[in-house]
């Protein structure tokens, strides 16, 4: 590493290698499917304040028309990704657990969908404040999987200043190929978008971190690149969890975000490439976000690809369209296997930040869990962990109830549960569920 | 078609594969051909000490399962490996009540007491060799050529001593190990000669270059740490090579060192002991070390001509320690935590 990453390829110290499993999507081109009869948009689908809806029961709405306002700075606003009627707004199951309420939209089947809620303009002389709204009327939030709202880390703090975006096109999650495809046919859009993001946060540079097995996103964007642009790609080794954002900004720059901080504190803003797409091809047009490319894939699916689809398409929906060939019992992850969720109903919709639906049928899942032994010591977790924190030994307190002595002595709030430790573990320890609980029990015994 | 059922289950939802039964089980794969060579060595007499310790150490730590009401734990493997090295490192002619005896103190004060397979705070094999050596000193020093022409038919008169008798040693059959000569007679084995194995000395410690490959197996598949034998070795020998600059007529050359006694079976097969040893990288340098030069030095001035045991354990003792000081350094943050 350092000095040799010549030889190595830029990269971070630590982390796993599990298997790609992307030749099943990688290579086809995104593709549509129908609308479905009814989608279901959750008011918050993104991190910070849920939106305030502006509509009311059997109101008919345009595709692309607000339905929902941002609820101050902190929040974003939705849009309608088809024309229909609303249904209702009622509480709804997410695929985070509990319900929360949605909008329900009834699609309306003869219409044409195409967006009638554009304004094209001008973009070039709105100011850094003007741009900064923009992003936020257009409902933009991290396509990653954080969905963080995309306006919120171009504000950059006051005494602070930005001098590089990095784009983050990574994608080392198993199975997933969404930000590959979006490299591979919207370099273009993804270009444009960066173009508006260095402009909205004042950054000198920006960086996309491609890792080095998808050749043909990179030549792409290489070909979008103009002569002027302050713009360059960088090659990073294929390695888990290289897309998370502390250790691209370790491969591509050598800086370390304070423990507990955010990128800004190291002049660094971290945008994921699809969220950099959406931007390139929103903004111009004067649309919002309601439709995004999610992964479908794993042996699970008949008919594995990358889809484009509306914002609040139902789980049940894709899978009846994508051809469901798990067994009776299947596990149904929303974005990729390492850090994904599986979730409890078929009625989940895809929302703004979900970039994938992974199948595996009980076979593959592992149903009959592996027996799980003591710690053997073995340093596997140690040698895996990007944070450099010690799996083994906050395992050992956690099955000692000793909560705050793994925050206070071993940096528990620094993990950011990648799956690393748990994935080579031999002993089938389930060391991310161990942190999750305790990390679960020291914020309420904080609060 | 949609699913009737869906499980509901926790990231991550992949594994990379393989299991402690795995890496035991590899262990026990690559202590084989030492085991093997060692019997074609010294004949039924290590046969026979194999058995027996293997039996022992597996039958004691199912006792103390049912005692301390504890699932089973054979299946792990832990047990027969404990048994397999505690064998490796006994002289071949070794009675097999004193063996039965110290592979029980191996697994039940090594071992079971600690609470089981990883909670161990030393190599459970070398815990009854300890007791070997302390309680049956002049068996556990009686060494015996190797190639005895009836080693396949007769067993080595020792053997078979009758339990709770120590058994005088019988001068047709006993030698002198290349460190024993060394140290009491000034006398230097031939290096080639201790590389392949052609010497007396425990049973399965002599083939330096058979224990290399078994070792080297076991790196290459990622079921041991190739920083703790290297560690060890490097060690070893750079310390030995520091006292032969000195002296060179008085002290050995590494390479002696380096390919006498139990050095190559403790660095690979001891010394790598993962529920004994530090978690870290550094720290395994550090452990790994430590233990090279201990052995050097118990060698050159203790009152015994092998010190890899002692060094082994001392460096078990110090793992805790070495752990506790010796942390990752998280993302993020600047100095390493010393607490």
């Amino acid at each position: 590493m350092g000095m040799l990453s010549f030889l190595t390829g830029r990269t971070f110290p630590r982390g796993v290698h599990p298997p790609g499993l992307k030749e099943s999507t990688r290579d086809q081109a995104i593709r549509r499917l129908p609308f479905a009869p009814r989608l279901v948009l959750p008011l918050a689908q993104h991190f910070g304040k849920p939106s305030r809806p502006v509509v009311k029961r059997h109101q008919e709405v345009v595709r692309g028309q607000v339905i929902a306002e941002a609820d101050g700075f902190q929040s974003v606003p939705l849009h309608a990704p088809v024309t229909g009627v609303v249904e209702g707004i009622e509480l709804m199951p997410t695929a985070r657990g509990p319900k929360t309420e949605a909008i329900l939209l009834r699609t309306l089947p003869g219409d044409s969908q195409a967006v009638r809620w554009s304004s094209p303009r001008d973009l070039s002389g709105l100011s850094r404040e003007e741009l900064i709204r923009a992003i936020q009327a257009a409902g933009l939030v991290g396509q990653g999987g954080a969905a963080f709202p995309t306006h919120l880390k171009y504000a950059v703090p006051e005494g602070h200043r930005v001098d590089t975006l990095v784009v983050n096109g990574c994608e080392c999650e198993p199975y997933l190929t969404t930000d590959h495809r979006i490299m591979v046919e919207q370099a273009q859009e993804v270009l444009a978008g960066i173009r508006l993001a260095l402009r909205a946060v004042g950054a000198d540079q920006a960086l996309i971190g491609v890792e080095d097995d998808k050749p043909d996103a990179i030549a792409a964007l290489q070909a979008q690149i103009g002569p002027d642009d302050p713009i360059a790609v960088r090659k990073v080794k294929a390695k888990y969890p290289q897309g998370s954002e502390k250790m691209l900004i370790k491969a591509l720059l050598k800086r370390e975000v304070p423990s507990g901080g955010l990128p800004f504190q190291v002049g660094v803003v971290v945008n994921n490439a699809g969220t950099m797409a959406q931007l390139g091809r929103l903004l111009p047009l004067g649309e919002g976000l309601i439709e995004r490319v999610i992964t479908v894939a794993g042996p699970g699916v008949e008919r594995p690809g990358n889809y484009r689809v509306p914002v609040g398409t139902p789980l049940r929906y894709l899978l009846e369209h994508v051809g469901f060939r798990g067994d009776d019992a299947s596990h149904l992850i929303l974005g990729g296997p390492m850090m994904g969720n599986t979730v409890s109903s078929l009625d989940v919709p895809v929302t703004k930040a979900v970039s994938g639906l992974v199948v595996l049928p009980q076979a593959q899942a592992g149903a009959v869990p592996e027996p799980i032994h003591p710690c053997i010591r073995c340093g596997r977790c140690v040698e895996a962990c990007p944070v450099g924190l010690n799996p083994a030994e906050l395992g050992r307190l956690a099955a000692k109830r000793r909560y705050e002595t793994m925050q206070e002595r071993f940096h528990l709030s620094d993990c950011f549960e990648c799956g690393s430790c748990a994935y080579v573990c031999p002993a089938n320890i389930p060391l991310v569920q161990y942190f999750r609980i305790a990390k679960a029990l020291n914020r309420e015994r904080l609060s | 078609m949609t699913p009737l059922q869906i499980e509901l289950k926790t990231s991550p939802h992949v594994k990379q594969g393989g299991s402690v039964q795995q890496i035991m089980r590899n262990v026990v794969l690559a202590l084989l051909p030492i085991c093997a060579f060692s019997v074609y060595h010294f004949g039924l007499s290590a046969l026979a000490l194999m058995v027996v310790t293997t039996l022992t150490c597996v039958a004691t730590e199912q006792l103390f399962n049912r005692l301390s009401r504890r699932p089973a734990t054979v299946s792990d493997y832990s047990a027969v490996i404990t048994g397999l090295l505690l064998a490796l490192t006994l002289p071949p002619a070794f009675p097999l009540w004193m063996a039965a005896l110290s592979g029980f103190i191996g697994i039940a004060l090594g071992k079971s007491l600690f609470g089981g397979l990883g909670f161990n705070l030393f190599n459970p094999a070398l815990i009854g060799r300890a007791f070997a050596q302390g309680a049956f000193p002049g068996a556990v020093s009686t060494w015996t050529l190797p190639g005895h022409p009836e080693r396949f038919t007769e067993f080595l008169p020792s053997t078979l001593a009758v339990p709770f008798t120590t058994p005088a040693p019988v001068d047709a059959y006993t030698a002198a190990t290349p460190l024993g000569m060394w140290k009491f007679q000034g006398e230097h084995a031939d290096t080639w000669d201790l590389f392949t194995g052609m010497v007396a000395g425990s049973a399965g410690e002599t083939s330096a270059l058979l224990i290399l490959v078994c070792g080297l197996y076991l790196i290459a598949r990622r079921m041991m740490n190739w920083r703790i034998p290297a560690a060890v070795l490097g060690s070893a020998f750079v310390t030995a090579g520091a006292f032969y600059l000195l002296d060179p007529g008085h002290y050995p050359t590494p390479w002696f060192v380096l390919l006498s006694g139990g050095l190559m079976l403790g660095a690979f097969f001891m010394a790598s002991d993962m529920v004994a040893s530090p978690m870290t990288r550094s720290g395994l340098w550090l452990y790994g070390a430590l233990i090279g030069f201990l052995t050097v030095i118990i060698r050159f001035f203790g009152g015994l001509p092998e010190g890899v045991m002692y060094a082994i354990l001392l460096g078990n003792a110090a793992s805790p320690l070495i752990d506790r000081f010796i942390q990752p350094r998280p993302y993020g943050t600047r100095k390493r935590r010393a607490s």
